[in-house]
Formats: C-alpha cells, structure tokens, sequence
C-alpha cells in the first residue's frame, strides 16, 4: 500500500506535466494527438507519406517535414483552400477538413512533389 | 601537357566551321580545370596549370564574368553546416583569378528561406569580392512567403514583372530570367507568357552577330523532368534566339556542373557554393547530398566565363573550391 501511493503520485504527477505540455503546444497539434495517427503526413525525401490520406470530415490534418530541406504545403484548387508558410525540418502545419471531398495539393518549391487528403 | 594540337575539323554538318566535338571535348575537361577558347571557330585548350606560359594575347578575353549559384544562405545540416564559409571561400577563388571577371551573375537560391538576414549576408559577403556589380535571378527559395515582394525590392529595380531585366556589356547581350514563379502542381520551372512576349520584344531588333547570355535559375533545357530540372515553356523562349550565332546559357537549381551544346546554344549549370545534389536518377529524390568533409570543397565550385570578340562562343571554366 504505501509503495503503490507513491507510484499513484507519481502517475498522477506525469498526467498532470503530459496535460500542461499539450496545452502549451499548438492547439492543432494536440488535436491531432487525440485522433489517430492516420491524420498525420510525413514529408521526407521529396514525397507526402501517405500520398493520399482518407480522413472523417472535421478530421485534422498535420504535415511534418522530416526532409532536410524546406517544404510547404498548397492545395492546387483556385482559389486555394490552403496554404502553409515554408516549413523547415521539423516544422509543421495543420489543416482541419470539415467538408468532403478531395483535396489536391502541391509543394509549391518542389512541384512534382504533390498529394492528396481525401474526406469522406 | 603542352599546347595541344587543334582538334582537326571533322564532319562540319552544320557548315559554321565550329568543331562540335572539340567543343564538347573541351566542356569534359573544364571540371579539371581547363580554358577553352575559341578562335575562328577552332577551339583551343590550355590546362589552367600552365596558363601564365601561353602569350596573354592567345588566352584573353574582352570579357569576363563569374557566375556562382545556390548560396542557400541559412541552410544548416549536415551537408554543409557553413555555408557561409563556403560562399566565403568561392569570392576568395573568384579574387584569385588572375583575369578578374567585370561582375559577377548570380543564378538563384541566394538564401535558404527568403530571410531577410539571409539576403544581408549574402550582399555582406560578396561586398569583399573584387567584382562589385552582381547580377541576381531568383530560385524558388528566394520567394518564399511573399510571392518575391523582398527580392524584387533588392534586386528588382531595373527589372519587369516578376524580376526579368536585360543589359548590356561590351557588345554581349544579357538576359535574366526568372523560372521559378507560379509554379503549378507536377510541373517543372516556367516563364510565363508575359515575359516571353517581353524576351521576344527584347531581342527582335538586336544584330544577329550579338552574343547572347541568358541566366535564369531552373535549367532551360530538360536535364531530369522527374526531379523537375527542366523548363516547361522553354523552348519558345529558345525559338526567339535561334538566329543567333551565339548564345549561352547559365542556370543553377541542380547543385552540379553539366552542360549541352545544341545547334548555336551552349547550356551550362553552375555548381553550387553550399552543397552537391546527385546526378539524374542516382538517388531516390535531388537532395542535399553528403559528402566526407574533406571531399565537400571538391564538389562546390565557381564558373569563369570570358568572351573573345569575333569568337562564336564564350569559354565557360568550372573550377572547385578544393
């Protein structure tokens, strides 16, 4: 009993750091966090992974640039639905799809590199 | 090596008495450091070794440039973590010619981010180089954020459109252009109608017997559509200067020395000052690309261009920072 207190305090105390780190972090992102991992896309090596990503509508979607070179993220509609900042290694950039359909996008500094979110 | 022999003319399809194979020979030769030149359309070779022991007559130009491209001021990882250092190094080479260029043409990719900071250093940097006149295009990492606003406050002010502008210097025609704007998805670098109707005024009323230098960031001619290292539009911009005997041009974008020659074009890509990219289809994607540090000033480099009047084309000297 005494051992288990400690531990409970210990657990507790994580709980409480995990919450206030995830509220200092960008709303979105902790959003993210809630959903499953399917919302987010990796950039590496010049390509969007997954290349198309099927999400629920209201589904938010993150971009993480792992490549070690600048990317960003531009829907090909017109007029644009989004569009991020350039986005250095580590860098990301959230997106919240509420309707469907699929969105086609682009990185605007590498073109061939290009991906799709797909909501339904 | 002594003074080599002059290539024998051989197979002259093209009836303009230029020796095509020696030409392109000469393009092998000039990573290790080779001046070609040409005279009476016969081309000549020196090894940069012995330079100072051919007559200064033989070898001069009228006139002579530099260009250097993809600084990418404020990239940082492991391919190159100074590229400060390295831009540095590059004005040191172009200091030491012993010809010193008239100015200096800057194919693109200045900075790394389009920050302001990295614009500053640049410029602070390239104040020490004996050339003080610098001629910028942009590449795709110049406009960034703000459509290009930043660098055509810089460097736009003689410039139409998106940043295109054109000058002359010492009977040579210059063109800058700027390829990396309103990029669309799965394309490839593009001029745009405005500035091609622009290109086409620009050099309706010049004399043929003009030399011509276009330099722009992208690649004018395709070398790997797969990585986007090509021009979707280019050719017609191409089609404006066919009539003329003599046109080069210099690009950047693709962090490696390559050139082509095509009827009266030479095409030529600059090595970068900061990092190497590989070669067409040797990895799976054009990045960075890491080298062991004491090969990275190998594979970084400069290019000295000089024009001889009366010559068909300008001789374009690659030389490493190593």
């Amino acid at each position: 009993m005494s051992r288990s207190i400690p531990f409970a305090f210990f657990a507790t105390a994580l709980a409480i750091s995990s919450a206030a780190f995830g509220l200092s972090d960008n709303r979105s992102a902790l959003m993210a966090q809630e959903k499953s991992s399917a919302a987010e896309v990796k950039i590496d090596n010049f390509s969007f992974a997954p290349t198309t990503l099927t999400v629920s509508p209201g589904a938010t979607v993150t971009w993480t640039n792992r490549d070690d070179i600048p990317h960003t993220v531009v829907s090909t509609d017109d007029p644009k639905i989004f569009k991020s900042k350039v986005l250095d290694t580590g860098e990301n950039f959230s997106f919240t799809f509420s309707k469907i359909g699929t969105y086609a996008y682009f990185c605007s500094l590498h073109p061939k590199m290009t991906g799709k979110v797909v909501v339904q | 090596m002594s003074n080599k022999k002059i290539d024998e003319l051989l197979h002259d399809h093209n009836h303009d008495g230029v020796n095509r194979r020696g030409f392109l020979k000469c393009m092998a030769w000039a990573g290790t450091g080779a001046l070609c030149v040409m005279k009476g359309g016969v081309l000549n070779a020196y090894s940069l070794s012995r330079i100072s022991e051919i007559p200064a007559k033989e070898s001069a130009g009228e006139l002579s440039f530099a260009q250097i491209s993809d600084s990418h001021m404020g990239f940082n990882k492991a391919a190159n973590p100074d590229v400060a250092g390295t831009l540095q190094i590059a004005v040191n080479k172009i200091n030491a010619l012993t010809a010193s260029p008239e100015f200096i043409l800057h194919t693109g990719d200045i900075t790394h981010l389009s920050k302001s900071e990295e614009f500053d250093a640049v410029e602070q940097i390239l104040k020490g180089a004996n050339p003080k006149d610098v001629f910028y295009v942009p590449g795709e990492h110049d406009v960034l954020n703000d459509d290009g606003k930043q660098f055509l406050e810089r460097y736009g002010k003689a410039s139409s459109g998106a940043g295109w502008y054109s000058f002359d210097k010492k009977g040579v025609h210059f063109v800058g252009l700027v390829n990396v704007m309103n990029l669309k998805a799965g394309g490839l670098g593009t001029l745009g109608h405005d500035q091609l109707a622009w290109l086409e005024r620009d050099v309706r009323h010049l004399k043929h017997s003009t030399p011509i230098v276009v330099f722009a960031h992208i690649p004018l001619w395709s070398v790997y559509p797969e990585w986007g290292w090509g021009t979707e539009d280019s050719a017609q911009a191409l089609s404006y200067l066919k009539n003329f005997g003599s046109v080069t041009v210099l690009n950047g974008h693709i962090h490696q020395t390559m050139q082509r020659v095509e009827g009266n074009v030479t095409f030529h890509t600059a090595a970068s000052t900061a990092f190497p990219q590989p070669q067409p289809g040797k990895a799976d994607s054009p990045g960075p690309m890491k080298v062991p540090a004491e090969q990275l000033k190998g594979v970084l480099g400069i290019t000295d261009v000089s024009y001889v009047q009366g010559q068909h084309a300008l001789a374009v000297v690659d030389s490493s920072l190593a």
